[in-house]
C-alpha cells in the first residue's frame, strides 16, 4: 500500500473534485511515480486508495498512452513523428536511435538506459523534430544533437 | 494589430504575477466586478467572438445556454488538451502567459455563476503543468482567486487536471469523462455539457485561446473587439505554421487573414526557396488545399468555401519534396491510433483506411485500392459518433481529390519516389 505522504497527497487531491472518482487519472500518475510503471500492484494500491473496483482503475488506465504497463529504462524518450516532424525528418531520428543506442521504437534498450516511445504530436511543430527525455524538453533535433543531449541522461 | 494575447510574451518573465499587473494584467477583471453578470455576456455577444478550439461556436449563445440551465453548481472547464497535430498555438499562452488564460476564467465564471473551474491540460505539456501551478498559486495569494476575491464576495477556485495522452479528450464530452476519472469516450448528444456535463450539471467547455480573449473584451468593450479581423467572426487570432516555412512559429494576426499571407508575408515563405506544393491549413483533421487554393480568409466562415476549415489554424506547409500518400498514411496511423473505439465506422474505418494507404505507400497497392479508399471514407462520413472519424474520412477524400495521380503513381510504380 501507500505510504502516508502519497495517502495524504491523493487526499489532496480528492477534495478538488466533487467524487472521488475524478481523483483516478491523478493518482494513478502518482502510482507511476512512486513504482515506476502501473504494475498490478500500484493499480491495486490506486483502487483501495480510492475506494473504486480494480477493474475500473485497470480499464481506465489502460485507454490513456501515457501510463506505463510494463517497465521502463530509466529514461524514457518521447518522440514525437507526426506529419510536421515526419517531414522534417523524425523518421530518421526513429532508426538513429535504434542504430547508435540500441533502442527499438516502443521497446527499450539492452542496457536499460533507454525507453523510446514514439509519440503522436507533442505541440512542436514550430520547432521539429522533437522529443520529451522523462519531462524534459527539445526540439530542433538532429542526430548531432540527440547525441550531446542523451550523453547528460546516463 | 496590438497584441492581445502573445503580449508581453517576449518578457522573460511574463509567466510573473508581478510582471503581468505592470502591463496592465488584472484590471479587466476588477472592472468586470463592478458589472452585473448579464452585462458581461452581452459585451462577449457584442464582440462577435467564436469558440477558438476548431468548432467556431459563438461563445456567448454557449453561455447563455448554460446560464438559463438553473441548476447549479455549474462548472467552467478550460480545454487545454492541445492535441490537434500541427497545433502549438495554445502553448505560448500557458507557458508564458498564464495569467491572461487566469483572468479570463474568473471574469467567465463571474458571468457563468461558475465557482469551480479547471484547466484540462493535455500530459504531453510537463512544463505548462508546473507553470500554471505556479501562476495559480500566486493568483490565489493576491486574492483573485479564492473565496472572496478583490473583496467582492465572489468565489472562483480554480485548478489543473492532466491528461494522460489520449487526442480525443479534446471533444469535450470525452473531455468530461476524463475529467470524471473514465476512459475518454464522448457522450451522446443531446444532452449537451451546458446543461448535463460534468457531474452531470451544467458545464461550459471553453478552449484557451477562447478564455484568454475575454479580459481584452471587457478592456475595450465588445463593439469595439468586433471591429478587429473578419464581420463575421470577429478578434485576434493564433495561427501556428511549421514545415517547410523559412520562419516557423506562432503568430498572431487579425481573423481571416489570407493563407498566403500567413506563408509569405508572415511566415517568411516556403524554406530554401522551394516550391509549395500543399497545404494542411487547421491541423491534420482538416482537408488539405493545393499551392493554387491558398488566396483564402482563414476563418470560420471562408475557409468551408475554400473546401477545407479552419480547424486550430494550424498551417502546415509542405513543398515538392514531401509525399502526399505518406501524409495521409501517417495521419491515419494517428487517427487509428487515437479512434476510441466507442463506434464501428471510425473503429474499423480507420483500421482499414491505414491498412490500404500503408500498401500503397510501400509498392504494394493494388488495382481499385483509390476507390476502395473512397468507398470507406465515404462510409465514415456523417456517420461516426463524434468528428474524429469525419475528419480522418475528410482528410482521405481531399487527398485523393487533389492528389489522385500520386496515388495512382504509387500503385503503377509499386513505389514512392519521394524524399519526405
Amino acid at each position: 500500500m501507500f505510504n502516508d505522504t502519497v495517502l495524504k497527497e491523493i487526499e489532496g487531491i480528492k477534495a478538488k473534485y466533487p467524487d472521488r472518482r475524478s481523483a483516478l487519472l491523478p493518482s494513478l500518475y502518482i502510482a507511476q511515480r512512486e513504482f515506476g510503471w502501473l504494475s498490478r500492484e500500484a493499480m491495486t494500491c490506486v483502487a483501495r486508495s480510492l475506494n473504486l473496483p480494480e477493474a475500473v482503475v485497470r480499464g481506465t488506465a489502460s485507454f490513456y498512452s501515457m501510463y506505463k504497463h510494463k517497465p521502463a529504462g530509466r529514461h524514457v524518450i518521447q518522440l514525437c513523428t507526426n506529419i510536421s516532424c515526419m517531414i522534417l525528418g523524425a523518421g530518421k531520428l526513429v532508426d538513429f536511435l535504434e542504430t547508435r543506442y540500441g533502442v527499438p521504437a516502443n521497446g527499450t534498450s539492452g542496457d536499460g538506459r533507454f525507453s523510446l516511445v514514439i509519440m503522436e504530436c507533442i505541440g512542436a511543430c514550430g520547432t521539429a523534430p522533437a522529443m520529451l527525455v522523462n519531462t524534459d524538453f527539445y526540439d530542433n533535433l538532429s542526430e548531432k544533437r540527440i547525441e550531446e543531449i542523451l550523453e547528460n541522461y546516463k | 494589430m496590438e497584441k492581445v494575447l502573445l503580449k508581453n510574451i517576449d518578457n522573460p518573465n511574463s509567466a510573473d504575477i508581478g510582471e503581468y499587473r505592470k502591463a496592465g494584467g488584472y484590471r479587466s477583471l476588477a472592472k468586470a466586478l463592478q458589472m452585473q453578470p448579464a452585462d458581461i455576456v452581452e459585451e462577449v455577444k457584442k464582440s462577435g467572438i467564436r469558440g477558438r478550439g476548431g468548432a467556431g461556436f459563438p461563445t456567448a449563445m454557449k453561455w447563455n445556454f448554460a446560464m438559463a440551465d438553473p441548476k447549479f453548481p455549474k462548472y467552467l472547464i478550460c480545454n487545454a488538451d492541445e492535441g490537434e497535430p500541427g497545433t502549438f498555438k495554445d502553448r505560448p499562452i500557458l507557458e508564458k502567459n498564464p495569467h491572461l488564460l487566469i483572468e479570463g476564467m474568473v471574469i467567465s465564471g463571474y458571468a457563468l455563476g461558475a465557482e469551480y473551474g479547471y484547466i484540462y491540460l493535455r500530459g504531453e505539456y510537463p512544463a505548462a503543468k508546473d507553470i500554471l501551478e505556479g501562476a495559480i498559486e500566486q493568483a490565489y495569494k493576491e486574492n483573485f482567486l479564492g473565496d472572496d476575491i478583490l473583496g467582492k464576495g465572489v468565489r472562483f477556485r480554480l485548478s489543473v487536471h492532466q491528461g494522460a495522452g489520449a487526442y480525443i479528450c479534446g471533444e469535450e464530452t470525452a473531455l468530461i469523462e476524463s475529467i470524471e476519472g473514465k476512459k475518454g469516450q464522448p457522450r451522446t448528444k443531446p444532452p449537451f455539457p451546458v446543461n448535463v456535463g460534468a457531474w452531470s450539471m451544467p458545464t461550459i467547455v471553453n478552449n484557451v485561446e477562447t478564455l484568454s480573449n475575454i479580459p481584452y473584451i471587457i478592456e475595450i468593450g465588445g463593439e469595439a473587439y468586433s471591429a478587429i479581423g473578419s464581420s463575421d467572426c470577429p478578434g485576434p487570432k493564433l495561427y501556428c505554421v511549421s514545415g517547410f516555412v523559412e520562419n516557423p512559429g506562432v503568430y498572431e494576426l487579425p481573423m481571416g487573414t489570407s493563407l498566403r499571407d500567413i506563408i509569405y508575408k508572415h511566415a517568411g515563405g516556403i524554406k530554401d526557396n522551394g516550391k509549395l506544393k500543399a497545404v494542411i491549413p487547421g491541423g491534420i483533421s482538416t482537408p488539405v488545399l493545393p499551392a493554387d487554393a491558398i488566396d483564402c480568409a482563414m476563418d470560420f466562415v471562408a475557409m468551408p468555401k475554400a473546401g477545407s476549415m479552419l480547424g486550430s489554424g494550424a498551417v502546415i506547409v509542405m513543398d515538392e519534396s514531401v509525399c502526399m500518400v505518406r501524409v495521409t498514411y501517417r495521419a491515419m496511423k494517428f487517427f487509428e491510433h487515437e479512434s476510441c473505439g466507442k463506434c464501428t465506422p471510425c473503429r474499423e474505418g480507420t483500421d482499414w483506411l491505414r491498412k490500404i494507404l500503408e500498401r500503397i505507400e510501400h509498392g504494394k497497392g493494388r488495382e481499385g485500392d483509390i476507390n476502395l479508399l473512397s468507398d470507406v471514407a465515404g462510409v465514415m462520413s456523417g456517420r461516426t459518433f463524434c468528428p474524429l472519424g469525419d475528419g480522418a474520412a475528410g482528410v482521405v477524400t481531399g487527398m485523393i481529390k487533389h492528389f489522385r495521380s500520386e496515388f495512382e503513381e504509387h500503385i503503377r510504380d509499386k513505389q514512392c519516389k519521394f524524399r519526405n
